[in-house]
C-alpha cells in the first residue's frame, strides 16, 4: 500500500491528552541501547522523558490520505466487497453508515459490504475517530472510492459481455445489459487475475456520486450491522479477546496522584502460585492465570511498596478548584488574536475597550464547570501479543495510529513492527484517545513471552483515565442607552476554546481561552469545551434578557441573523409552544431554552422542569430539541445520537461531578457518581431538521451542548435562583 | 481457597476448580469462555453483568462462585433456542436498542426476567425493571421501545 501524502492533523488546544507523550517510559535493555546509539535514534528516548507541553505530537499523529483504490476496496470472489477504513466503531455506528455509503455508490445491497476498521496494518489512516469527522471527511472518501470501484467493475463487465459500459446497469448485485440475459456477478469479476491491477487506480475525489434525491440506501435506517452478534453476546469487544495461552495482567497504581515509587518487593507476589511480577522504572504489574490471581498478586506487592510524593498538591480539591485554576493560569499568548479566530480558541471583533466604554450599563457573572469522567460502559482494555520483535495489540481506542505511535516510542520500534487492531469498542465519548492500557498489556506480555490481557476496573477508570477539564468562565457584557449590547467579553480558564465565540451579532467581542495548569490529567470529552462555553453563553444571554425585561426567545432572535442556528431555534420554540407555555406555569415549574452551534451543526432545546423546594431536586419533565447537520444519512441512528447526547448531557447538567482531594478521587464508583438512568429520561420531542441540499456533517457531539443551559434557564424561571454551575448546586435551590 | 464447583450453565453441567471467592462473572468469562456477560463496575450498580439464576436476575460481578454451586445459570449465550432469537433479542435488533452494544446482554437479560414476572408491564413498570441497567450511550428511548416491542412479539408468539 502506498500512502504518499503525509500531513499533520490539526489539533485543537482542548485536546489536552493529545499534546502529551506516552504515559510510560520503559528503560531500554543493553542490546536495544547499543542498537539505538548505532542507528542514531537515541533522541527518541529523550523525547519519551519530556513533560507535557514540550512534547511534539507530530510523530504520533502522522496522517496519510489514501488515493489509491486498492488501499480502500477489495472485491471478493464470493461477491462481498471489503471496504477498509482507519476509523473505529465505538457505538456511533460508523460501521453501518460507512456500509450504507459504500453500498449506495457501488449499487450493491448492504449484505454484500464488509467493513474492516481500525487495523493499522490493513487500513488506510483516516485519522482518529473524533471531532465528528467521520461524516464530513471519511464518508465522502468512501463514497468516492466506491464510485470509482463501480466504474472499474462496469468496465470489466463491459469487456466480458462485449457491450458499451454506459449501456450496463448494476442491479441485484449483478452487472447486466438490460433487455438481454447477459449479466455478470461481482464475484465473477473478482476472479479476473488482473483484478488488483484494475483496482490500482487513483481515486478522483471529484468523481460523480449519487445525488441525495437518488439515494436508495443512504438516507434510510437499516438494522445495525452486526446487531445479531450484539444481542447473542457473540460480539467480541476488546475486553472479550482471548488468545491461546493468554494470561491476565494487573497494574500497581500509586496511592495518590503524582506519587513516585521508591521501592517494592517483587517477591511478595510469589504468595500467588504462577504469578509473575514486573518492574520497569515506575511501571509495576503482575501477570497470572486469572484476573483474580493477578489482582491478589498486585495487592501483595502493594503492601510492600514505598511511595514518595514530591510534587503532589494535596491541598487542592473540588472545593477550591476554581480559585486554583485562576491562580495557575498560564500567561495569555497575545499573538493568538491576530485575524479574528485562531487555533487557541480566541475570538475578537471590534474593540472590547470601546464597546465597554460605550456601554451605559454592564452585567457580569462567573460560571463553574466541574471535572467529569466519561465512564464508558467498557473500561479500557487491551490484549498484547509479541511475535519475536513485533507486537500486535487489540485494544479499545478511538485513535489506533496514535496508540501505535505510543507503542513505537515506548518500545523504540519502527512502525512496521507495531500493529494495533481496534475491535468494535464499548463507548468512547472522547475518553479513549490514548494508549495507557495498550502499553501496560504490551509491557507485561513482553516479560512473560505470552499474550496478556489487561482490563481496567471501574475504579481505575474513575481514578486514572483522563478527565474532562474543569473550567471557570467569566462573562461581562455592556449595553448602550438604546438598550443594544455593545460589548461581550468572555474568558474561559482551563476547559478550552471550542465554540467560545458568540453567534450573536454584537459589535465588540473578545473571547479567550486561557490555559491553566490544573491538578488532574485532562483530555477530550464529547464536544470538548463547547459544552462549557455554550452553557455560560446561553445562561448569560438569559441574564441579559432578564435585565432588559425581555423574553428569552425574542431577545436571542434580536441578535441572530437569518441562519441555520436561528432556524433550529425557531423550529424548537414553535414545536414546544414557547410563547403559550409561559402562561400556564405553576409554582416550582419553569421552562427554558438555549441554542448553539459547533462542528458546523446546529442545535436548540426547550425544556420544562420542576424543582422540589424541599431538597433542591431538579426534574426535567420534557425536552423539545431540534438539530440540523445537513442531509440526514441515517435517521434512526441520527436520532439515537441526538437523544444519546441530550441524555448524557443531563448528567453533566444535574449530577455528574468528580469529587477529589488529598490526591485522590473520592467518588469513583457508580453508586457515588450518578450518571443518567432510564428513569431520568424526560419526555423527548426530537426534531431532525433535514437539509438535503447541504453537506452532511457529524452528529455525535453538538446535540450535547444545549441541554444544560436550557435546564439552568428553566430552573431560574422555577425558583428565581440563577444556576451558574455544571452540575447545578442543589443546596442553593432549597427553600426552608 | 480453591475447590470444585458444579454449575449448570445454559443447560450444560460445567465443572470448575477455582477459588471460592472468585466472582461468577470472572468464572463465566475466563474459565468457561462465555464473554457475552460483561464487566461494567464490579459493584452491582450498572447491570452489564446480569445473568439469570434459576430465572431471577442477579449481578454476576458481586456473586461469588461458591454462592451458585449446584444451581442453574442462564447467560446471554443461552437465550436463543435452536438458532432462533428470543423475542427480546429480536426486539432489540428491530428497535435498534444498541449503540456500542456493550450493555445490551445485561439489558436483554433484565428485560427477559422482567417479562417473565410481568408479561404485560406498564411503561412505569418497565422503567422500574430496567433502571438498574446503565447505558452510557444513553440509548434508553430505544431500549424502552424494544422492551415494549418484545411484549408484542411475546404476545404474537403465544398465539
Amino acid at each position: 500500500m502506498t500512502h504518499d501524502r503525509i500531513t499533520a492533523e490539526p489539533i485543537e488546544d482542548d485536546r489536552h491528552e493529545l499534546l502529551n507523550g506516552p504515559l510510560y517510559h520503559f528503560s531500554p535493555n543493553r542490546r536495544e541501547f547499543a542498537a539505538m546509539v548505532g542507528a542514531g535514534i537515541v533522541v527518541s528516548v529523550a523525547v519519551g522523558r519530556t513533560t507535557a507541553g514540550e512534547f511534539s505530537n507530530a510523530p504520533l499523529q502522522q496522517q496519510s490520505r489514501p488515493t489509491d483504490l486498492s488501499d480502500r476496496i477489495h472485491i471478493g470472489e464470493n461477491g462481498v466487497v471489503t471496504v477498509l477504513t482507519g476509523k473505529v466503531e465505538v457505538g456511533q455506528d460508523a460501521r453501518t453508515q460507512i456500509s450504507q455509503a459504500a453500498a449506495e455508490e457501488l449499487g450493491l445491497t448492504l449484505d454484500r459490504i464488509q467493513i474492516v476498521m481500525g487495523d493499522t496494518e490493513l487500513c488506510p489512516n483516516d485519522g482518529g475517530t473524533f471531532g465528528s469527522l467521520t461524516t464530513p471527511r471519511t464518508i465522502p472518501q468512501i463514497r468516492a472510492a466506491a464510485a470509482v470501484a463501480r466504474k472499474v467493475l462496469i468496465e470489466l463487465a463491459a469487456t466480458k459481455i462485449g457491450a458499451e459500459p454506459n449501456l450496463l446497469q448494476v442491479a441485484d448485485n449483478q452487472i447486466s445489459l438490460p433487455g438481454t440475459d447477459q449479466s455478470v456477478s461481482i464475484g465473477e469479476l473478482a476472479k479476473d487475475k488482473n483484478i488488483e491491477e484494475h483496482f490500482s487506480v487513483n481515486v478522483d475525489p471529484g468523481v460523480h456520486v449519487q445525488r441525495v434525491d437518488q439515494w436508495q440506501i443512504m438516507g434510510t435506517s437499516p438494522h445495525k450491522v452486526g446487531g445479531e452478534d450484539v444481542v447473542t453476546g457473540t460480539k467480541k469487544f476488546p475486553s472479550d479477546i482471548v488468545l491461546p495461552d493468554m494470561l491476565y495482567g494487573k497494574i500497581l497504581r500509586p496511592p495518590v496522584f503524582g506519587a513516585q515509587l521508591q521501592s517494592v518487593d517483587l517477591d511478595a507476589s510469589k504468595s500467588i502460585p504462577g504469578a509473575v511480577a514486573v518492574r520497569d522504572e515506575q511501571f509495576v504489574g503482575c501477570v497470572a492465570k486469572s484476573t483474580f490471581d493477578a489482582t491478589n498478586a498486585v495487592r501483595a506487592l502493594a503492601k510492600t511498596a514505598q511511595w514518595d510524593q514530591p510534587n503532589a498538591d494535596t491541598q487542592v480539591s473540588d472545593k477550591n478548584i476554581y480559585d486554583y485554576l485562576k491562580r495557575h493560569a498560564r500567561p495569555a499568548d497575545s499573538g493568538r488574536r491576530r485575524g479574528g479566530r485562531s487555533r487557541g480558541g480566541t475570538t475578537a471583533r471590534g474593540s472590547i475597550e470601546q464597546g465597554l466604554a460605550a456601554a451605559s450599563d454592564t452585567l457580569e457573572a462567573k460560571f463553574e464547570i466541574a471535572y467529569i469522567q466519561h465512564a464508558p460502559m467498557e473500561p479500557r482494555a487491551a490484549v498484547a501479543q509479541w511475535n519475536d520483535d513485533k507486537i500486535t495489540v487489540w485494544t479499545g481506542t478511538q485513535n489506533p495510529v496514535r496508540v501505535r505511535g505510543e507503542l513505537m516510542q515506548a518500545f523504540r520500534l519502527p512502525a512496521d513492527k507495531v500493529r494495533v487492531i481496534v475491535p468494535d469498542t464499548g463507548g468512547g465519548f472522547g475518553g479513549k484517545h490514548t494508549g495507557e492500557v495498550a502499553l501496560e498489556a504490551a509491557r507485561l506480555a513482553k516479560q512473560v513471552g505470552q499474550p496478556v490481557s489487561v482490563c481496567w476496573t471501574r475504579e481505575e477508570e474513575f481514578q486514572w483515565a483522563y478527565f474532562r477539564p474543569a473550567g471557570l468562565i467569566e462573562v461581562k457584557a455592556g449595553w448602550d442607552a438604546a438598550e443594544k449590547i455593545t460589548a461581550w467579553q468572555f474568558t474561559n480558564y482551563h476547559s478550552g476554546g471550542s465554540s467560545i465565540g458568540t453567534p450573536y451579532e454584537i459589535p465588540n467581542v473578545q473571547c479567550q481561552a486561557i490555559r491553566c495548569d490544573g491538578p488532574l490529567r485532562t483530555g477530550s470529552y464529547r464536544a470538548l469545551a463547547a459544552t462549557a462555553n455554550n452553557f455560560a453563553r446561553e445562561c448569560f444571554m438569559d441574564e441579559l434578557a432578564s435585565a432588559r425585561g425581555a423574553d428569552s426567545l425574542e431577545f436571542r432572535l434580536e441578535y441572530l441573523p437569518a441562519s441555520r442556528l436561528r432556524n433550529v431555534l425557531e423550529i424548537a420554540a414553535r414545536r414546544f409552544g414557547w410563547a403559550e407555555r409561559q402562561k400556564s406555569l405553576k409554582p416550582g415549574q419553569g421552562i427554558g431554552l438555549a441554542c448553539g452551534t459547533e462542528k458546523a451543526s446546529y442545535v436548540a432545546a426547550c425544556v420544562a422542569v420542576e424543582v422540589d423546594a424541599s431538597n433542591g431536586k431538579v426534574t426535567v419533565h420534557e425536552v423539545c430539541q431540534a438539530f440540523e447537520c445537513g442531509a440526514v444519512q441515517n435517521p434512526t441512528n441520527l436520532r439515537a445520537q441526538i437523544e444519546g447526547c441530550l441524555i448524557m448531557g443531563l448528567g453533566g447538567a444535574l449530577t455528574e461531578e468528580i469529587h477529589f482531594g488529598g490526591g485522590k478521587i473520592l467518588n469513583g464508583a457508580f453508586a457515588k457518581y450518578l450518571v443518567p438512568r432510564m428513569s431520568d429520561v424526560p419526555k423527548l420531542d426530537t426534531i431532525l431538521v433535514n437539509r438535503p441540499e447541504l453537506d452532511s456533517v457529524g452528529a455525535g457531539e453538538t446535540p450535547i451542548i444545549a441541554i444544560a443551559p436550557a435546564i439552568a434557564n428553566a430552573v431560574y424561571r422555577a425558583t428565581g435562583v440563577r444556576v451558574r454551575s455544571m452540575p447545578v448546586r442543589r443546596d442553593q435551590l432549597v427553600k426552608s | 481457597m480453591e475447590r470444585n464447583f458444579e454449575v449448570n450453565v445454559n443447560g450444560d453441567t460445567r465443572k470448575v476448580n477455582t477459588d471460592q471467592d472468585r466472582s461468577l462473572l470472572e468464572v463465566l468469562r475466563e474459565e468457561l469462555g462465555l464473554t457475552g456477560t460483561k464487566y461494567g463496575c464490579g459493584e452491582g450498580e450498572c447491570g452489564a453483568c446480569t445473568v439469570l439464576l434459576d430465572g431471577e436476575p442477579i449481578r454476576s460481578c458481586t456473586t461469588a462462585i461458591s454462592e451458585v454451586d449446584g444451581q442453574s445459570i442462564t447467560t446471554i449465550e443461552g437465550l436463543s433456542a435452536n438458532g432462533a432469537l428470543h423475542p427480546v433479542q429480536q426486539a432489540f435488533i428491530e428497535k435498534r436498542a444498541m449503540q456500542c452494544g456493550y450493555c445490551v446482554p445485561g439489558q436483554i437479560l433484565s428485560a427477559v426476567a422482567l417479562l417473565a414476572e410481568t408479561p404485560h408491564p406498564s411503561r412505569e413498570e418497565i422503567i422500574e425493571g430496567m433502571d438498574g441497567n446503565l447505558c452510557r450511550c444513553c440509548n434508553y428511548p430505544n431500549i424502552l421501545a424494544a422492551v415494549e416491542h418484545a411484549v408484542e412479539l411475546n404476545r404474537e408468539a403465544r398465539r
